[in-house]
């Protein structure tokens, strides 16, 4: 229920949600925990987590780099629940695990959906779990009050919005561009009628994502949906400091700041 | 009949995509299944076949390999005479015929040791269609002169530096610029691998393997054989030898995988005998994979064989039973690399090699038998290089 307060309450309050991405462990799982509350200090509604996949194919250079140190540190499953655990000792924020489908199927979908909602995880999103494979941990994710977050395209038909508007929790994850995660200079002018064609089928919260990086983009996506998510940007930050935490999460705070200060706090079409 | 309509070889198969590729996968599907039962479509096909690869292949009498069994007749079906060296080149035409059918000017491809990146750069160079094939750094440097033949043919060669710098991250490499540029472009996957309907549509093309050696089998001994024997990596040679077979069900099935440097070392890629159920590259199938679901590092002399996964439909046949699977060290399949060599003046790739390792060391399962068909799926040529630099150390 987080997810969906928190877009309730932000609704309430003419605010358009910000949500940031970062690995876990990436540099690593104490400075994970550390970055989680600075990013929602400086105004992160909501925080996916990375749990890293040898083979993230929905992803560009920077994830997977950043999933690939994550790994190399040693970082698995039950890491994930851990950090999850600590954090829920002093944040309520909605916390998304993003990762893909097959680091969840091998420790078996219902006891990672057991874990995940026993740690105090709201959400689960899996690139590469598409609406026709879903059914098996849908039923569990319900049953556990766990939102499973769908994903649509560019490419997606009237069709399947549909079927996704009848399945999905929490929020759909709108994908701005065909392609993978990463930081770009361009950005995708056709994200109006994406937002558009997608709200006319579901009155579910709209959050855009894929090569947003800036407080002038998350802006502009923030004027169509009702979230923006960054997580390339923000990653690579990350990469460029993850030697000297303090610094890191010095830069990290300043940076989700200026994408808060980015986003206006008007247009939402989101229907309470 | 399997696949089923989503694409699922009961639990096997289906589509792990991101939702970006559903609808250009709806849309494959739809002009391959249309196209399958097309006349003209099939005649060209055929007609390609017939005057550019040189079909059929020969189904070989190997009296050598035969004497040293002391018991069965062994056949070879010899793939490695088509135009390019391996049966790869049966894939690629037909998908590059569908590419330009389904009116697209720009094909990718991923490749391991460059025979599938070879095979789709010819394809693309006959039909004129733009070629980009994604490789492995470390695969690039192993197999330089397949890298120069793609870019003779005219196509672009990606360099790909990602993870363990081989086929999976090829393979990851390639379908993220099918996620990009997923308009114009074609994906020519090399096996029967990857989200529906790849696995069902790359094993039907390769099946005209095991029809002609069916047809051959039965014009030159009357009979059916008792044994089939392939190598599996991704399994498209093995597909298409064994699929013509299923519903003869006296027919026993081997597939052989790669054991490296032995089962119980981490050097291996015997994805069936070892692994369990996963997903990657879009497929739910056998998968090597630590404890949380990462997936391994695989190791093969034959890099052919060098991949954590394997198509779904092997994964569906080995748990009904239907299919057997076995595997073979890189020493054993080194062995049968000279020996074939020596026996039949046939350098076999090491891929292949793996097969005739098999059948040598299983002599006692083999000996009341009376008849094996093995699908000599490359010739060695590639090979040599490697060989060279293995046997001078010993």
């Amino acid at each position: 229920m987080r997810i969906k307060n928190t877009f309730t309450q932000l609704k309430e309050n003419g605010e358009k949600a910000l949500i940031t991405f970062i690995t876990a462990g990436d540099p690593d799982l104490d400075t994970t925990e550390r970055l989680v509350l600075e990013m929602e200090r400086k105004g992160a509604d909501i925080v996916e987590l990375g749990l890293p996949f040898s083979d993230p194919l929905a992803d560009g250079p920077v994830i997977q780099k950043s999933s690939q140190r994550a790994l190399e540190g040693g970082v698995r499953t039950p890491d994930m629940f851990q950090l999850v655990r600590r954090l829920r000792k002093n944040t309520d924020i909605p916390l998304v695990i993003l990762t893909y489908y097959n680091p969840v199927f091998s420790f078996g979908l219902e006891a990672f959906v057991k874990e995940a909602a026993s740690a105090g995880v709201d959400g689960l999103i899996i690139p590469d779990l598409p609406l026709e494979e879903s059914d098996e941990l849908k039923k569990i994710t319900s049953s556990q009050g766990v939102d499973l977050i769908y994903l649509l395209a560019p490419t997606s038909t009237d069709e399947r919005i549909k079927r996704t508007d009848k399945k999905a929790g929490g929020f759909i994850y709108c994908v701005s561009i065909t392609g993978v995660t990463g930081v770009r200079e361009e950005f995708s002018s056709s994200i109006e009628n994406l937002i558009k064609r997608i709200r006319k089928y579901t009155s579910l919260p709209l959050a855009l994502g894929f090569g947003i990086s800036n407080p002038q983009q998350a802006g502009l996506a923030a004027y169509y949906a009702d979230g923006v998510i960054v997580g390339s940007a923000l990653v690579k930050i990350v990469e460029q400091h993850g030697d000297n935490p303090d610094l890191l999460i010095k830069k990290v705070g300043e940076y989700v700041g200026s994408l808060k200060e980015g986003i206006p706090g008007q247009f939402s079409d989101f229907p309470i | 009949m399997y696949p089923d309509k989503n694409g699922h070889f009961k639990e096997f198969g289906g589509r792990f995509v991101p939702e970006i590729l559903m609808p250009a996968l709806e849309e494959l599907t739809g002009e391959y299944y249309r196209l399958k039962e097309d006349k003209i479509f099939n005649q060209e096909l055929t007609s390609y076949f017939n005057s550019y690869v040189g079909r059929p292949t020969p189904l070989y009498y190997a009296w050598g390999l035969t004497e040293l069994m002391a018991g069965p007749k062994v056949y070879l079906k010899r793939e490695d005479l088509t135009h390019t060296g391996a049966h790869k080149i049966n894939n690629t035409l037909g998908q590059a015929l569908l590419a330009c059918k389904m009116g697209k000017k720009k094909v990718i491809a991923e490749t391991g040791a460059g025979q599938h990146g070879v095979a789709t750069a010819t394809a693309a160079a006959m039909f004129d269609l733009e070629c980009d094939v994604y490789m492995g750094e470390e695969d690039m440097e192993r197999q330089s002169l397949n890298v120069f033949r793609m870019r003779l043919l005219g196509a672009r060669v990606i360099p790909v530096s990602s993870g363990s710098k081989t086929l999976k991250d090829a393979t990851n490499e390639a379908i993220r610029d099918w996620v990009t540029n997923i308009e114009n472009t074609y994906y020519i996957i090399g096996s029967v691998v990857g989200p529906h309907p790849y696995p069902e549509m790359v094993r039907d093309f390769q099946s005209i393997i095991g029809r002609e050696a069916r047809e051959q089998v039965l014009s030159l001994e009357g009979r059916l054989p008792d044994s089939l024997i392939a190598c599996v990596g991704g399994g498209s040679n093995a597909m298409g030898l064994f699929y013509p077979f299923l519903n003869d069900t006296e027919v026993e099935m081997i597939g052989v995988e790669a054991a490296g440097m032995g089962l119980d070392t981490d050097k291996h890629s015997a994805t069936l005998t070892r692994g369990r159920a996963g997903v990657l590259h879009g497929a739910m199938s056998y998968l090597l994979q630590d404890e949380y679901g990462q997936v391994s590092p695989v190791h093969s002399i034959s890099a052919g064989l060098d991949y954590p996964g394997v198509g779904p439909e092997h994964a569906f046949l080995n748990i009904t039973g239907r299919v057997n699977y076995g595997s073979i060290t890189d020493q054993e399949a080194l062995e049968a690399f000279q020996i074939l060599s020596e026996t039949e003046g046939i350098i076999p790739a090491l891929e292949s090699a793996h097969a005739v390792a098999y059948l040598l060391n299983n002599k006692e399962h083999f000996k009341d038998l009376t008849l094996i068909v093995l699908n000599l799926s490359g010739r060695g040529d590639k090979d040599v290089n490697l060989a060279a630099r293995l046997l001078e150390v010993e």
